[in-house]
């Protein structure tokens, strides 16, 4: 049996301990941060070198066994759903800081470092790593980088792709390849680009090297309350037309504030329908200068209420609310769906509209969350369970929201990445042609289609099933395109 | 526009069936970048207008033919800007050659590269069939990222039709300062400012002289010209000019120019004359020295060396890929471009 054969393989590559195979051995890695998937995969490779990665590849690709890599296991959208009958390579021992260079304000770490722990370790040179995603503590570097995370910072410093300079990485060949360096750019075309957000379809990365900026001088916030949730979105648009491009700029609506306040007490008022967070950093006197532009607008935007934290302590306290956003929600409702859209963020009261018109169509509840600056919004779907048919209204609920994204001018995800969760919106969001180049991408790189199969990038078959493409006559074009 | 469109898809589909090399070209700006450019002429310059701009959503979506002069000026009316300061070499630069040379100007180890801007792409790929990627908005990790693919492949993956590009506010405040020092002590002062909290906005050192500018509120600007000291160069925008569009004194030499980019806080050793940029991670330099000799020095500082302009071009313009990189390249370069017409040799032989 093929199972038999990659396992003997496997077991020659690795130490004792480091091949899992028993189903009590795998179950840990039967899903990711998406829990509504669940699938065993056929072993879990723990390895500790990148020889070992690069010969467990090997093995993978002469024997036809699907990869999937994972980090932390903290991804939200499937991206580390097990194969059943594949590999599941944990790259939690890669776990290292190699190198950081204060002076060039870069660091080379390995994939399975925590995306905070960079932080902390470059702290005392008065350095930082700029993207964070809100599972930050325990998220992995590696993750972040396949799926080009982002957070509260990206408005101003980017995603993922915008702070990183190199990767290692692996092809399934088992082959090493440095993309992008410690220079600024490479020759060549801009793999480095193409890699990020790519959800282990293409390679396996083994170091990471990331860009540090200073970390400001100073940051603080200011509330603001709207009896409407248009006025709020409104003013998210004066904000950015007055010239000032905030460190982070969230809104949370009347629900996910309730919930919230109930939670944290981050002193959230009550009755209202909305409210922003806006973050400015920078300099002592930079800070001071544009919080004082950015309360005018405000204020001419019609917020009811208007609270600047008086110092670090109300700033983490205002920041704590939002942070725990997502797990206070968990607490009024046994089960939620984390959606990830974007829009542009003039479509935001249509949308926040359409939402709650579906709202009312599934008969469930959403609190809304979301980045504002950027138009990413979370809404979080709230359901039971164990209410038979409740968790596949909700998913179908979450479909309609992510299509509604898409004919507002947006994308279906805005940093959680695709996976398996929003494989069908992808036939949404593309069409068959732009399909077929991403699997011939793919195929460039990964010529037997072993690298996490199934993920991200729908097959046209797939599409045609859910009915929002149609393929004439059965004929696809690149027949041989694996098809899962 | 749907008639030039066309036009394009009509001339791409012929010139695939007879594999006949097509040369995207918009005014030319920048026929003197690359490998030498072959193949029958695709003119974009016809291609033209602003498509959408939004400011409060901080982008812009043009054609590629729209002179990136124009766009400059419809963002500069709301106050906005392109933060990488895309060099023009001429008059009539387009979009498109911007974003398929993929320069960026003195802002870019700042504010980012022009692919840290660019949010989504219409293309045209080797077939004729027009594809959309990536959007309108700053977050989408939907589909791999073919924008910034695209972004500097020298139009050897396909026609860029139509550009979304993030813009930003352009900065309250803007003062250029200058201070004697040596390379050096240059060098260990960029690397140092940027690991503090300093709104530098763009750096050179030539000749002694170290210029840094500096870009923000008002009080930030204050505050660092105290901290930075040196004198005011009151033409300060026209220095910047010079040196991002290679009209400075420096950039007037027989000899060819080389562009080498190395991580910041290496030297290099070079015979020739040298001008640094970026924080020290961008070196020009105009040499007599042989191909070979630069690029080990490159090789050897960590980085990598481009023939930017030179009478005669010997030997490949960019360095060379390693071999796995190189099959990989080609690779993809047939994904897109199946029967490999597009701008071929301009990036590398190979492809």
């Amino acid at each position: 049996m093929k199972s038999d054969r990659i396992h003997k393989r496997l077991r020659e590559i690795l130490p004792p301990g480091a091949l899992l195979t028993e189903r009590e051995d795998v179950a840990p890695y039967e899903t990711d941060g998406l829990t509504a998937f669940r699938r065993l995969p056929m072993a879990v490779a723990i390895p500790e070198t990148e020889e070992q990665v690069r010969q467990i590849l090997r093995a993978c690709y002469e024997e036809g066994v699907p990869v999937v890599a994972r980090g932390s296991g903290t991804g939200l959208s499937g991206g580390a759903l097990p194969h059943e009958s594949g590999v599941l390579l944990s790259l939690a021992r890669f776990n290292r800081i190699l190198h950081v260079d204060p002076l060039a304000r870069i660091a080379r770490v390995e994939p399975g470092v925590p995306n905070l722990a960079i932080s902390e370790a470059v702290a005392p040179f008065g350095l930082y790593y700029a993207p964070d995603p809100s599972s930050q503590i325990a998220c992995s570097i590696g993750g972040n980088v396949a799926e080009n995370s982002g957070g509260v910072h990206c408005l101003k410093y980017g995603l993922t792709v915008h702070n990183i300079l190199a990767l290692r990485v692996l092809t399934i060949e088992g082959e090493v390849l440095e993309i992008g360096s410690e220079a600024l750019d490479a020759p060549g075309y801009d793999f480095l680009a193409l890699l990020t957000g790519s959800e282990g379809m293409l390679g396996v990365i083994t170091q990471v090297t990331v860009k540090l900026l200073p970390k400001p001088e100073r940051a603080q916030v200011i509330m603001a309350g709207f009896d409407d949730v248009k006025k709020a979105g409104a003013a998210v648009g004066a904000i950015i037309a007055a010239g000032i491009v905030p460190a982070g700029l969230e809104m949370m609506d009347k629900l996910a504030i309730h919930a919230a306040e109930d939670f944290v007490h981050a002193g959230y008022p009550l009755d209202v329908e909305a409210i922003l967070l806006c973050e400015l950093d920078g300099t002592e006197a930079e800070v001071e200068e544009e919080m004082e532009k950015v309360r005018g607008v405000l204020a001419a935007a019609g917020a009811t209420r208007l609270r600047v934290a008086q110092d670090e302590a109300q700033r983490l306290r205002l920041w704590a609310g939002r942070k725990a956003a997502f797990p206070a929600v968990g607490r009024i409702s046994p089960d939620y769906y984390c959606m990830d859209g974007t829009i542009p963020r003039k479509r935001l009261p249509e949308v926040l509209a359409r939402i709650a018109a579906l709202s009312r169509e599934y008969g469930l509840a959403v609190a809304n969350v979301f980045h504002a600056g950027d138009g990413n919004l979370h809404p979080l779907i709230l359901y039971d369970a164990n209410k038979p048919g409740e968790l596949a209204r909700a998913e179908a609920f979450g479909g309609r929201i992510l299509e509604a994204c898409v004919e507002a001018g947006g994308t279906i995800t805005g940093e959680h990445g695709v996976g398996v969760e929003k494989i069908d919106q992808m036939c949404v969001q593309f069409r068959s042609k732009e399909l077929l180049l991403f699997h011939a991408i793919k195929q460039a790189w990964d010529v037997r289609g072993l690298l996490n199969p199934g993920k991200a990038v729908p097959t046209l078959n797939r599409c045609a099933e859910f009915g929002a493409m149609h393929v004439h006559g059965g004929q696809l074009k690149f027949p041989d395109i694996p098809r899962f | 526009m749907e008639n030039l469109r066309e036009q394009f898809s009509e001339a791409i589909k012929q010139a695939a069936a007879r594999r006949r090399p097509v040369r995207i070209r918009g005014f030319g700006s920048k026929d003197f970048y690359g490998g030498v450019p072959r193949g029958e002429v695709l003119d974009t310059t016809r291609y033209t207008g602003v498509v959408d701009y939004a400011p409060e959503e901080l982008v812009i979506t043009a054609r590629a033919g729209t002179p990136l002069a124009e766009i400059e000026a419809v963002l500069a009316e709301k106050n906005q800007m392109l933060p990488f300061e895309p060099p023009h070499f001429g008059p009539r630069a387009t979009l498109g050659g911007c974003i398929a040379a993929g320069l960026s100007g003195p802002r870019r180890p700042y504010a980012g590269a022009v692919r840290d801007f660019v949010l989504g792409v219409l293309l045209m790929d080797g077939r004729g069939d027009v594809l959309r990627f990536g959007g309108q908005v700053m977050k989408n990790v939907a589909g791999y990222d073919v924008s910034r693919l695209v972004t500097g492949a020298l139009g050897t993956l396909g026609l860029i039709l139509e550009i979304s590009l993030k813009v930003l506010p352009r900065p309250a405040a803007e003062i250029t300062l200058q201070m004697e020092m040596d390379a050096t002590a240059a060098l260990i002062a960029m690397n140092r400012w940027a690991g503090e909290p300093l709104p530098i906005s763009a750096t050179c050192y030539h000749d002694h002289v170290l210029t840094v500018r500096l870009s923000g509120a008002q009080a930030a600007v204050r505050a660092a010209q105290v901290r930075l000291g040196g004198q005011v160069l009151a033409a300060g925008e026209a220095f910047w000019r010079g040196i991002r569009e290679h009209s400075a004194n420096f950039f007037r030499d027989a000899r060819p120019l080389w562009r080498i980019s190395l991580p910041s806080t290496r030297s290099l050793d070079l015979p020739g004359k040298q001008l640094l940029e970026w924080g020290g991670a961008l070196r020009w330099v105009f040499t007599d020295a042989d191909t070979a000799t630069v690029r080990a020095a490159a090789q050897a500082a960590g980085g990598h060396a481009t023939l930017f302009r030179a009478t005669r071009k010997q030997g490949p313009v960019f360095s060379p890929l390693p071999a796995p990189l190189l099959a990989l390249h080609k690779r993809v370069k047939q994904a897109f471009d199946p029967h490999g017409i597009f701008n071929p040799g301009r990036m590398y032989d190979e492809f």
